[in-house]
């Protein structure tokens, strides 16, 4: 077993060995290296097919047409077109947007973008479990609504929204809906052929691809128009231009059809390795499971310890790369927006790890994690104040703490 | 997060060995006791420090420390650093301690200052405690 052992899975993937070499193919001397839009010669022709073949291997994982694939940067330039896209097209049938509390950084960045060109943005309060209740996008539609934005799987819990349900209330409310699924592709099946959905942003990295490859989903039947971010050249149909990075998307096509293709066996494998760890560590006291028990993706774990704070705990389990909702994980010295989201209590959100599992996961490396966990759980608490005042039988609740 | 190599030896050490790096409590309730407690839960630490004292010369002198440390790791290696800086010292020059001495021996990064200056709280409130038993 090599150390560190890499945990991860949610912040990005290791690029799939297969993958790697379809890329390969693309960046040699004797491959294929040409401009997909060249149309006067073989070297054109030979990448254009490739970038084609690729397109149709992402449509086939999330079951649409080949021509409502658009390739971007990455989800996070997926979410920016998607929104502000579709919110400035359509503004002359009105400026009100719903989207939600624990959406990714890219979504809430670009509706704030948008409220300071004069839209409203509603942002929905998800349960406790984090999911975002049906009713609770109903009673905040308006009049003025033209646009929601809402996650199939969040990337810090790893719960499932029922894109379903929230998609027949957007389509018979005539709005447009945009899904971000740059966690789930590869983890949960998707449907788009059936899905009320008009937009969907993917990302390669998140599925064994490479970084800087995404693509957006763009509805044809209803048609759904965007207004481009990037003008020059007019390439994906004038709404992304820009030369196709041929090795690029021929990465993230093979990922996606792999991820077609062993998205059943690596969910089986995974799941019965999460349970294996969470056995493991939820018997340890003041163990809290953030998130919906049920409804969520395969890998996910996040985990308040209480009375011990994230960033010690990273530090002491060096040996795994793991993140945390802490506050001093982050630059902002605030913890996390999406726990917050859920109701959890500050300290719970300090203490919380986000464990992901993924295909490179082994058994031995559970194993390894789980000792790892429940020795440093034991000697942090050691050395916290709030322990001992909890095993004192004091409610920390009504301590009068000094803030500062 | 990129860590100085002294915060990460000094958490390590004090998890590595608790007893001996002064982690640990007295009742606070003892004459000879000073308690601190600095920080809260919802910003993510708190301090406990304790120091036991004795009658020296006309002042009073720091004969041993016990601390224990809710917070990221440079939190518990400033609480740590201080136990060794407190260790003889007179009440006097145990009030003298800056924040800036721990970040300094430290290496903390500008965004881990805030637990040194919750370390320096830490002492002011302990030996005001212990005064007020004199």
């Amino acid at each position: 077993m090599k150390l560190p052992i890499y945990l991860d899975y949610a912040s990005t993937t290791p690029v799939d060995p297969r993958v790697v070499a379809k890329m390969q193919e693309c960046l040699s001397l004797e491959g294929n290296y040409g401009n997909p839009a060249s149309r006067s010669h073989e070297f054109g022709w030979k990448a254009e097919e490739a970038v084609e073949e690729a397109r149709a291997n992402v449509a086939s994982l999330v079951n649409c047409d080949n021509r409502e694939i658009v390739w971007t940067s990455g989800a996070t330039e997926s979410d920016n077109l998607a929104i502000k896209g579709a919110a400035r097209f359509y503004r002359k049938k009105g400026n009100h947007i719903i989207t939600s509390k624990l959406e990714h950084k890219a979504v809430l960045d670009s509706c704030r973008q948008l409220e300071r060109e004069g839209f409203e943005v509603t942002y929905l309060d998800p349960d406790t479990t984090g999911i975002i209740k049906p009713e609770e996008l109903i009673k905040n539609i308006k009049d003025e609504t033209i646009l929601v934005s809402l996650m199939h799987v969040n990337n810090e819990i790893g719960v499932i929204n029922d894109i379903e349900k929230l998609g027949e209330i957007t389509r018979e409310n005539g709005l447009v809906f945009h899904v971000d699924a740059a966690q789930s592709t590869g983890k949960v099946p998707i449907d788009l052929a059936n899905l009320k959905v008009d937009l969907m942003s993917f990302s390669a990295h998140k599925t064994y691809g490479p970084k800087g490859i995404g693509a957006l989903f763009v509805r044809r039947k209803p048609r759904v128009r965007l207004e481009a971010m990037i003008h020059g050249g007019g390439h994906e149909r004038g709404m992304r231009s820009g030369t196709l990075p041929t090795h690029q998307i021929v990465g993230m096509g093979e990922a996606f059809k792999l991820a077609e293709e062993e998205m059943s066996s690596d969910n089986a494998r995974i799941s019965a390795l999460r349970e294996k760890f969470w056995k493991g560590l939820k018997d340890i006291e003041e163990v809290h499971l953030n998130g919906h028990e049920e409804k969520r993706v395969a890998g996910f774990l996040n985990v308040s310890f209480n009375f011990i704070e994230g960033e010690s705990l990273i530090m002491a389990l060096k040996d795994i790369a793991v993140s945390s909702g802490s506050a001093c994980t982050s630059a902002s010295l605030e913890p996390s927006y999406v726990l917050r989201a859920l109701g959890l209590k500050d300290e719970l959100a300090h203490s919380s790890i986000r464990f992901a599992l993924g295909r490179f996961t082994t058994e031995q490396e559970v194993d390894y994690t789980i000792d790892l966990v429940q020795d440093s759980v034991t000697k942090l608490r050691e050395l916290s104040p709030l322990w001992d005042m909890y095993q004192d039988g004091i409610d920390l609740d009504k301590v009068e703490w000094v803030q500062h | 997060m990129a860590y100085s190599k002294k915060v990460i030896d000094k958490f390590e050490k004090t998890l590595k060995e608790p007893e001996k790096n002064s982690v640990g409590k007295w009742d606070p309730s003892e004459d000879d006791i000073g308690t601190g407690m600095v920080g809260a839960p919802a910003c993510g630490d708190v301090m406990r420090l304790q120091i036991k004292c004795e009658a020296k010369d006309n002042t009073h002198v720091i004969k041993d420390v016990k601390f224990k440390t809710y917070g990221c790791g440079s939190a518990i290696a400033s609480s740590s650093e201080l136990v060794d800086m407190l260790k003889g010292k007179t009440l006097e020059e145990a009030k003298k301690i800056k924040n800036v001495e721990i970040a300094e021996a430290l290496d903390l990064p500008p965004i881990k200052i805030h637990c040194s200056v919750l370390a320096e709280d830490s002492i002011k409130q302990a030996v005001e405690d212990y005064e007020t038993k004199i």
